[in-house]
């Protein structure tokens, strides 16, 4: 019985066959026409005080945003990474768009424009409480604002603050101003940096000690308007024996020209607390063709485990963006503190991944997992860069990292660069990593069995990616299985 | 049910089959016997349809339609089977999933409703115990870490699974000790039906012993140079292939 039990639970697992066919180009692409309320282009000091201003910011975070702004002037942006692109003009970027009708924000949903929920049911997400049986708290992010947080209510009975981060300014000071940049500081790096003289909006999240978030909470980012940045500020915070689990997807219209964004995330997770972070990134890859416009995705994320027995773990499926630059990392402070990182980052037609983590092992007895598998189609290129470092201090720190990379045709190219950094002789380090490629004898056997090309891939790249999906909750890994699958399609001829 | 007339083939330019003429009906078992190099191979994989071969003449009927023209996937949707001396692995897939997906293709082609996870799992239980698998193998990656007895049974247990029409067993007994011969003619034998058609090759007459075939023939350097009853077998067991070479010459 026990036997036949476990059967059947690997079946209805995995046996979640992608019902509908999607369809071949990219399903996001659509443009919202609503009234937008856009800065000109261009960056200097007026710039951030007008956006400080627009969000009727305290003197303090315009002093912080300011401070960014002239380090990031002294900076140079980074060349290291594996990534090929036309040089950004900083001086044509919008740095502020907002529906217009939002400007005094929306005290709830029937303030929100029409056409606005309209687009975010077209994404397919579910803003209209009545509509949430799926038990999601979300805030959605259009361009540079906060449209609507939903299931506000329930959530403050618990006590979790869930709201716009430019809500939190005002209603939470003392948090914001606690714990921004603590874990990624304004002088951090080029793109984290000039996030932090320009941020708009984000999400801000509140669990306070002991509580266990009653659901899963979920941030949907889009930027709809043309030549505008989106760069976005996400601060997590889980109090004293805290859980939650939080996820964001993202998607964007279909522009022949590159769109910029540059997002921070920090997470802070106190004593026995636990942050799980889910990204399902979608943004517009660029024409399959041609690989004009797309999404450059630059984004800084960082979690910090600051006491004893804390955990974070992020969980990425990176299928959209022209190109994908990004690392959430963990710095392992307490002891017998988990640091975990699964990824599934897929690069068809012309995308481009540099993506890894980056484990810091400071406490004892702490430590990490880094499960990635990076999926290269088409012409596109795909590195794993990581590092994991044990501090001297960090005694019987052990890391677990296994990096495996699948090929699909002969023009794409996978790249691993794992870097490793012990200065105590107690840590414990496993290093895997393979690469395969979908051979025509697994498509011919496939075939001879009735199985079409197409489903056959999937599921070789569904099976290569099982170990990231189970980490996601149930409908997103649905949902991460369908855009793989729309993603790959055409990748085999 | 199965013509072929005049079939040749090459591989990169080599000859390798050089005109097969053959005829299976249904309800029939041939046996298509031949020292290696003979094009045993190469004929099945015609048949089931892998684009490396290039048909430079003749054609294939397969109940009266152009089997050539046809792809893999058409083919194999219309009933056309293959059993792998060589079947490949999908490190990650596990065979549950990749019957079930094998199972509703051809379902759904023959306008059948598909089935879902529970009634598949009864199903397919039904037929591992046929060719005496447990069901640990549903869990495992399809043929990863398989022996190769696994690789065969697990290749009959497809076909018992997947219902074809016609279906060309390509050294299915080869690397098998005598029990697993047994098992995996057993299960030919249960799958043999009026309206069903079964091409068995190999090298060795021994899994014959456990069949029934209607048909022998003698694949050799591109040609069947002899085809005759079960007797054929026992002959060639006895006296070898330089027997026939030496006949031919003469």
């Amino acid at each position: 019985m026990t036997k036949n039990g476990s059967v059947e639970k690997v079946l209805s697992e995995e046996m979640q066959t992608i019902e509908s066919r999607l369809s071949q180009e990219y399903e996001y692409g659509f443009v919202t026409d609503i009234d937008q309320e856009t800065i000109p282009p261009g960056l200097d000091e007026e710039t951030v005080k007008t956006i400080s201003l627009k969000k009727n910011e305290p003197d303090w975070l315009l002093k912080w945003r300011l401070k960014a702004y002239r380090q990031w002037l002294k900076m140079e942006e980074p060349d290291w990474s594996m990534v090929k692109y036309n040089e950004i003009d900083y001086q044509a970027i919008s740095y502020y768009a907002a529906p217009k009708s939002q400007e005094d924000g929306p005290k709830s949903l029937d303030e929100v424009d029409p056409e606005l929920l309209e687009t975010y049911k077209k994404l397919g997400i579910p803003l209209e409480e009545q509509k949430m049986l799926t038990g999601v708290a979300v805030d959605a992010v259009f361009d540079s604002v906060s449209v609507a947080t939903t299931f506000k209510k329930e959530l403050e009975k618990a006590g979790v603050i869930f709201c716009p981060f430019s809500e939190a300014v005002h209603e939470h000071p003392n948090l914001v101003k606690k714990y921004l940049g603590s874990v990624v500081p304004y002088t951090d790096n080029f793109f984290a940096t000039l996030n932090s003289a320009v941020f708009s909006d984000g999400s801000f999240v509140y669990v306070p000690k002991g509580v266990r978030c009653p659901m899963e909470l979920s941030t949907y980012f889009r930027i709809n308007a043309a030549n505008t940045g989106q760069f976005e500020r996400t601060l997590i915070i889980a109090d004293e024996g805290s859980y939650v689990s939080y996820l964001e997807g993202c998607t964007a219209p279909m522009r022949d020209e590159n769109q910029l964004h540059a997002a921070v995330v920090e997470l802070i997770a106190h004593k026995d607390a636990t942050i799980k972070y889910a990204t399902v990134q979608n943004w517009y890859p660029g024409d399959p063709k041609t690989g004009k416009g797309g999404i450059y995705n630059f984004v800084t994320k960082r979690g910090i485990c600051r006491e004893d027995n804390s955990k974070i773990s992020w969980t990425q499926v990176e299928t959209g963006s022209a190109i994908t630059w990004k690392y959430p990392s963990v710095i392992l402070k307490g002891d017998k503190t988990v640091g975990e990182f699964y990824s599934v980052a897929l690069t068809n037609n012309f995308q481009q991944a540099d993506t890894g983590t980056k484990m810091t092992h400071i406490g004892k007895n702490t430590k990490s997992t880094i499960i990635t598998k990076g999926i290269s189609a088409g012409k596109g290129q795909n590195t794993y860069r990581g590092a994991v470092k044990i501090m001297k201090g960090a005694d019987n720190a052990r890391n677990y990292s296994q990096c495996d990379s699948l090929l699909i045709g002969d023009k794409c190219g996978a790249h691993t660069f794992p870097y490793i950094d012990v200065r105590n002789p107690s840590a414990q380090m496993e290093h895997e990593a393979s690469t395969s490629a979908i051979g025509e004898d697994q498509i011919y056997y496939c075939n001879q069995r009735g199985i079409s090309t197409e489903n056959a891939v999937s599921m070789i790249v569904n099976g290569f990616c099982k170990e990231v999906f189970r980490e996601l909750p149930m409908e997103f890994a649905v949902e991460a299985q369908k855009l793989l699958e729309v993603s790959l399609e055409g990748s085999v001829g | 049910m199965l013509e072929i007339k005049n079939l040749h083939v090459a591989v990169e330019d080599k000859p390798i089959l050089k005109g097969i003429d053959l005829v299976v009906n249904t309800g029939e078992l041939h046996a298509i016997m031949g020292p290696n190099g003979s094009g045993k191979s190469t004929l099945a994989h015609v048949i089931a349809g892998q684009k490396i071969y290039e048909v430079l003449d003749g054609e294939i009927l397969y109940n009266g339609n152009n089997l050539l023209e046809m792809d893999v996937e058409e083919r194999a949707l219309e009933g056309v089977f293959m059993s792998y001396q060589y079947p490949a692995v999908i490190p990650g897939v596990n065979l549950a999933y990749f019957m079930k997906a094998a199972v509703n293709a051809i379902r759904k082609h023959r306008g059948e409703p598909e089935m879902d996870a529970v009634d598949f799992l009864s199903f397919i239980k039904e037929k591992l115990a046929q060719v005496k698998m447990d069901e640990s193998y549903l869990k495992r990656a399809v043929n990863d870490g398989f022996s190769g007895g696994e690789k065969k049974r697990n290749e009959i247990l497809q076909m018992l699974v997947l219902d074809p029409t016609l279906a060309v067993l390509d050294e299915t007994d080869s690397g098998l000790d005598i029990d697993a011969i047994r098992i995996v003619a057993d299960g030919v034998n249960k799958f043999r039906r009026e309206d069903r058609a079964v091409v068995v090759i190999t090298h060795y007459q021994r899994i014959l012993q456990y069949m029934d075939p209607d048909k022998i023939h003698v694949l050799m350097d591109g040609r069947i140079i002899r085809s005759g009853g079960k007797n054929l077998a026992h002959e060639l067991e006895e006296k070898g292939y330089g027997w026939l070479e030496e006949t031919v010459v003469a």
